[in-house]
């Protein structure tokens, strides 16, 4: 389901579950996961799509499937005030430069954490039925609710 | 730089003193603690060490035992060596940890004065928390005196720091009667300690940041059944490395130990198996025995985990053997002990097939007495010369009331 910036990098390459299994002699000592193929000392300083993430790194599995409904962004909206980006506790909303570029669907959980914190009138985001299209959510967009005096 | 500690060539020490002193030697990175009797002043002699100068490691108190071995957990994964001590009820809140550390096969050092479990309330020793560890996934090795206890933890680093084992280890003495008990102990020099064992080697450790690495993993259906196996694989091929660790202390101490020690066996008609301070008691009642014609030996399993099924079935393998009786210092809850189970699913499959009995002794610090072990001799004797088991199975040794037992022999 990868998009945009990131539509081209290991993310969500995969189901959780679908990497090869291997025999007890190949797993590794205490249960270890790698998070980088090679040497990763200075990893901190790339952005999420240079790194050489490994096999084993949530990052190149995809969970989306866990999902029900899903947050649908509106750039016309936003402000980017990044309080989304802050609150995600899966870190799926996509953000450069301080400027929201829109939701990792292969890591998001459907929660709702980042339409309950957004402060836009209407909200930026929305939550969705998993089925509904992106587009169509956008075409529906509510309007501004006026303040009652 | 850690001052050197100046030590006597023989020093007279208790088993808690002595381990304190071995984990000083070790120059552990970080001990996380929290205090119980009878191990309380294995970490209290540590802490004056660290106070004092002697130690360059971190001494981390906590809030609780659980927290203890999570704090020995975390510092082991981030790549020092690490060490605590701890008995009874401690141990019992550490147990959901210790099995996160063998998981995670982090060699971290647990010191252990045995010590009984409540309720009721109990802080004599018995072997009920060392009962307790049996599945956790650890080495444990057993000292049976204060000099033991010193040697032991020495080894226990060796041991579970080695490439091929990377698991961690208790070292286990009787709380009170080891642990409180002063003895001559021949410590080794402190440089010649830490050179035995060695610069700690840290393996996929979380402070190495060209590398980063998740410890503590979820695995499902489809991949703990195969991390399980493999760890289990570690523990019983680390036989060989424990025994040539001791094989290699030996040649640098003159002190020689075994995963199964054996007294008086190569012609033992009858024989105990026991744990502990009571193989110092059973030895002593053997060599008695012996001079009224009784040939009586004793069989002490040093190593209780790995379980040393190869040595225990090579200690049993003697023509002459007919009785044997398994010691278990532990409430079973409702089954047979499980020195008794182990020992006799080794002993079916040799040739002498000796006839197995089980008595329950010593609870929460009862006294277990150079008598009684000869009285237990005299009744496997008495099995020996009727051919067949004349009690019960499993007895209980120095119980007050009308005698308990249970289970009779279809045997004979």
């Amino acid at each position: 389901m990868s998009t945009g910036v990131l539509g081209t990098d290991k993310r969500g390459i995969r189901e959780l579950g679908a990497e090869e299994k291997v025999g007890w002699d190949e797993v590794t000592e205490g249960v270890v996961l790698n998070s980088f193929e090679g040497d990763a000392t200075n990893v901190v300083h790339q952005k999420a799509e240079e790194r050489n993430y490994a096999d084993f790194s949530s990052y190149t599995a995809t969970v989306a499937s866990w999902r029900i409904i899903k947050p649908v962004y509106n750039r016309d909206v936003c402000i980017d005030c990044q309080n989304c980006w802050v609150w995600c506790p899966d870190t799926s909303i996509v953000s450069r430069d301080k400027q929201m570029l829109g939701i990792d669907y292969d890591h998001c959980k459907g929660c709702g954490v980042c339409v309950e914190v957004c402060p836009t009138n209407p909200k930026s985001l929305l939550m969705f039925a998993e089925a509904e299209e992106n587009d169509a959510a956008l075409a529906n967009w509510p309007e501004k609710k006026k303040k009652e005096k | 730089m850690a001052k050197e500690f100046d030590l006597n060539e023989v020093e007279v020490w208790d088993g808690n003193y002595a381990a304190s002193q071995a984990l000083r030697q070790a120059q552990i990175d970080v001990v996380a603690a929290y205090p119980i009797t009878p191990s309380t002043p294995i970490v209290e002699g540590y802490g004056a060490y660290v106070a004092n100068g002697y130690v360059d490691g971190e001494f981390v108190m906590v809030e609780s035992e659980h927290g203890a071995m999570s704090g020995c957990v975390g510092a082991a994964a981030a790549g020092g060596r690490v060490a605590t001590a701890t008995s009874s009820q401690g141990f019992a809140l550490m147990v959901e940890v210790l099995y996160q550390a063998s998981g995670m096969r982090l060699p971290i050092v647990l010191t252990v004065a045995n010590r009984a479990l409540a309720a009721p309330l109990n802080v004599r020793g018995d072997h009920s928390d060392m009962y307790l560890g049996r599945d956790s996934g650890w080495i444990q090795l057993d000292a049976f005196n204060a000099q033991e206890a010193y040697d032991m933890t020495l080894c226990a680093f060796k041991i579970g720091e080695h490439m091929d084992v990377r698991l961690p280890v208790m070292v286990h003495q009787d709380g009170f009667t080891t642990s409180h008990k002063a003895q001559n102990v021949t410590p080794l020099k402190d440089a010649v300690a830490y050179k035995f064992i060695g610069e700690y080697v840290p393996v996929n450790d979380m402070l190495d940041f060209s590398r980063p690495v998740t410890h503590g993993a979820q695995t499902e259906e489809d991949w703990h059944y195969e991390h399980k196996a493999k760890q289990h694989k570690a523990l019983m091929d680390s036989r060989s490395v424990i025994d040539d660790v001791l094989a290699e202390y030996k040649e640098l101490t003159g002190r020689e130990y075994k995963r199964v020690e054996t007294y008086f066996m190569e012609d033992a008609e009858v024989a105990l198996v026991v744990l502990g301070s009571s193989v110092e008691t059973a030895v002593v009642a053997a060599e008695e025995l012996r001079k009224e014609g009784i040939k009586a030996g004793v069989v002490a399993p040093r190593c209780f985990r790995p379980f040393p099924f190869d040595l225990v079935r090579d200690a049993l393998e003697v023509p002459t053997l007919k009785a044997v009786c398994c010691m278990d210092k532990s409430a079973p809850g409702g089954a047979m002990g499980a020195l008794f189970n182990e020992v006799s699913a080794a002993a079916y499959t040799t040739n002498a097939r000796p006839m197995m009995t089980n008595y329950i002794y010593g609870l929460g610090g009862r006294d277990f007495a150079v008598d009684e072990a000869k009285r237990i001799f005299k009744e496997q004797k008495a099995h020996a010369d009727a051919g067949h088991i004349t009690t019960n199975i499993q007895q209980f040794s120095g119980l007050r009331g009308p005698k308990l037992g249970f289970f009779e022999t279809r045997r004979g």
